[in-house]
């Protein structure tokens, strides 16, 4: 079994900076980069947030670079999926998709969130046939197509604005009478003629489920309880998301929904185990904010690892150091 | 670049080359970031299941009357047929241990 230094799980923001850290500390980090690779950003078109880059980057693109800086430091980045990690003993043993397994002497968690689904069964029976929750991928799918967005915030409402480019009509499903999305954002959709809002409502199903494709939902309006049924195409969910923690769960301390508790910058309750980005960071979620934890990740494990017996210190001196 | 290995079906050709054996068919496009994604994994297949499992990809911009019949209305979906039947569908990014065993079930 090979035995690393530094092993990352997580090839978003967070785990590819984690991993151009941690390779220029001469570490020789390797990073597992799951099944959803470079993360969230991947969904993405423009990226109008990214300091350096003042007329924005594609998700991806800015993806394919990270990527690119972190191997150019000697970062290994293997395409598997982690299927089994055993925090009880250190070196930490991985178990990979494809029967392989690795020991790390320090862990990087870095792997984020999924998107949410709604929890009522349906919307994931339909999933692939009109249930989505990735704007750019299948917005393609509904040309000319009545469809409902289901959320409030920036992500919801730039899914609404962007699917007006394929829809006829764009019907915003939110919960409350307000928007939680930023003022730019809302001012964007409700300046849309597409996009139309039914405040106070949930969807209650997403028909047909007999059918194998969706011919429209039912809304309950939750001040009045009244059903309403809805001829429409296509449903897009984007009410968040949840983090990808189950591989941890019971080994280390995690918040009521499951987010990593992280203390003192990236560590976990586990000595030698950080976590970076969305699995610990229900707040800000930013591209940039993962970034920053994957750096601090990188560092405390790079002190985690010097302090412990043996360590012997690398030849030439570590990035960090160099760069402070 | 797709492996050698990969067919490359079209609305006009499909219903015959799905018509006998295992068949696992792709539906990407071009600005399917999660298609790109899945690529290496159906390439991947495609040649651990050479002579055994027809892999083909079919483009949706290009096709969209196959899409349209098996409802697909989001991508990477791919579709395992038996003997011109659809066995079971796949959406969504799967990781290749995965696929294998539902391609596994028909052999």
């Amino acid at each position: 079994m090979a035995e690393h230094r530094v092993v990352i799980i997580g090839s978003g923001p967070a785990g590819l900076t984690a991993a151009l850290y941690t390779a220029r500390a001469n570490l020789k980090p390797l990073l597992i980069e799951g099944l959803e690779a470079g993360g969230q950003l991947m969904l993405t078109t423009m990226v109008e947030n990214w300091p350096g880059f003042r007329e924005g980057i594609m998700g991806p693109d800015l993806m394919a670079e990270m990527r690119a800086q972190a191997e150019r430091f000697g970062a290994e980045i293997v395409q598997n999926n982690v299927t089994k990690v055993d925090l009880s003993r250190r070196p930490f043993p991985i178990a990979l998709a494809d029967g392989r397994s690795v020991l790390a002497d320090a862990l990087i968690i870095a792997t984020g969130a999924s998107a949410r689904w709604l929890d009522i069964g349906s919307d994931r029976k339909l999933s692939g046939h009109g249930v989505s929750t990735c704007a750019t991928c299948d917005g393609y799918f509904f040309r000319g197509k009545p469809i409902a967005v289901v959320g409030g915030g920036d992500s919801a409402m730039e899914e609404a604005v962007y699917l007006t480019r394929f829809a006829s009509k764009v019907i915003v499903i939110h919960r409350r009478d307000t928007l939680r999305a930023s003022k730019i954002m809302q001012d964007k959709a409700f300046a849309n003629p597409k996009i139309e809002f039914l405040w106070d409502s949930e969807i209650a199903s997403v028909n047909d489920v007999e059918k194998g494709e969706v011919t429209g939902i039912t809304v309950r309006n939750l001040k009045t309880g009244a059903l309403t049924e809805v001829a429409l195409d296509g449903v897009f969910i984007a009410i968040g998301h949840t983090p990808n923690t189950s591989l941890f769960k019971g080994q280390m301390e995690l918040d009521g929904n499951g987010y990593i508790v992280t203390h003192d910058g990236s560590r976990t309750s586990v000595p030698g185990v950080f976590a970076a980005g969305d699995v610990q960071d229900h707040i800000y979620r930013q591209a940039i904010t993962a970034a920053g934890s994957g750096c601090m990740a990188a560092i405390d494990a790079e002190r985690f690892l010097e302090g412990l017996p043996g360590h012997v210190p690398v030849a030439h001196g570590s990035g960090l150091t160099a760069q402070a | 670049m797709a492996s050698d290995k990969v067919k490359t079906f079209t609305d006009s050709n499909f219903g015959d080359e799905t018509s006998k054996g295992v068949v696992l068919v792709d539906f990407w496009a071009e600005w399917c970031a999660p298609c790109r994604r899945l690529a290496p994994t159906v390439d991947a297949l495609a040649s651990d299941y050479d002579g055994r499992v027809t892999v083909a990809k079919m483009n949706v911009d290009e096709n969209p009357e196959v899409p349209g019949n098996f409802a697909i209305r989001g991508i990477p979906t791919l579709l395992l047929f038996k003997d011109g039947q659809l066995a079971d569908t796949i959406v969504g990014l799967q990781s290749k241990e995965d696929i294998a065993a539902k391609i596994e079930r028909l052999l």
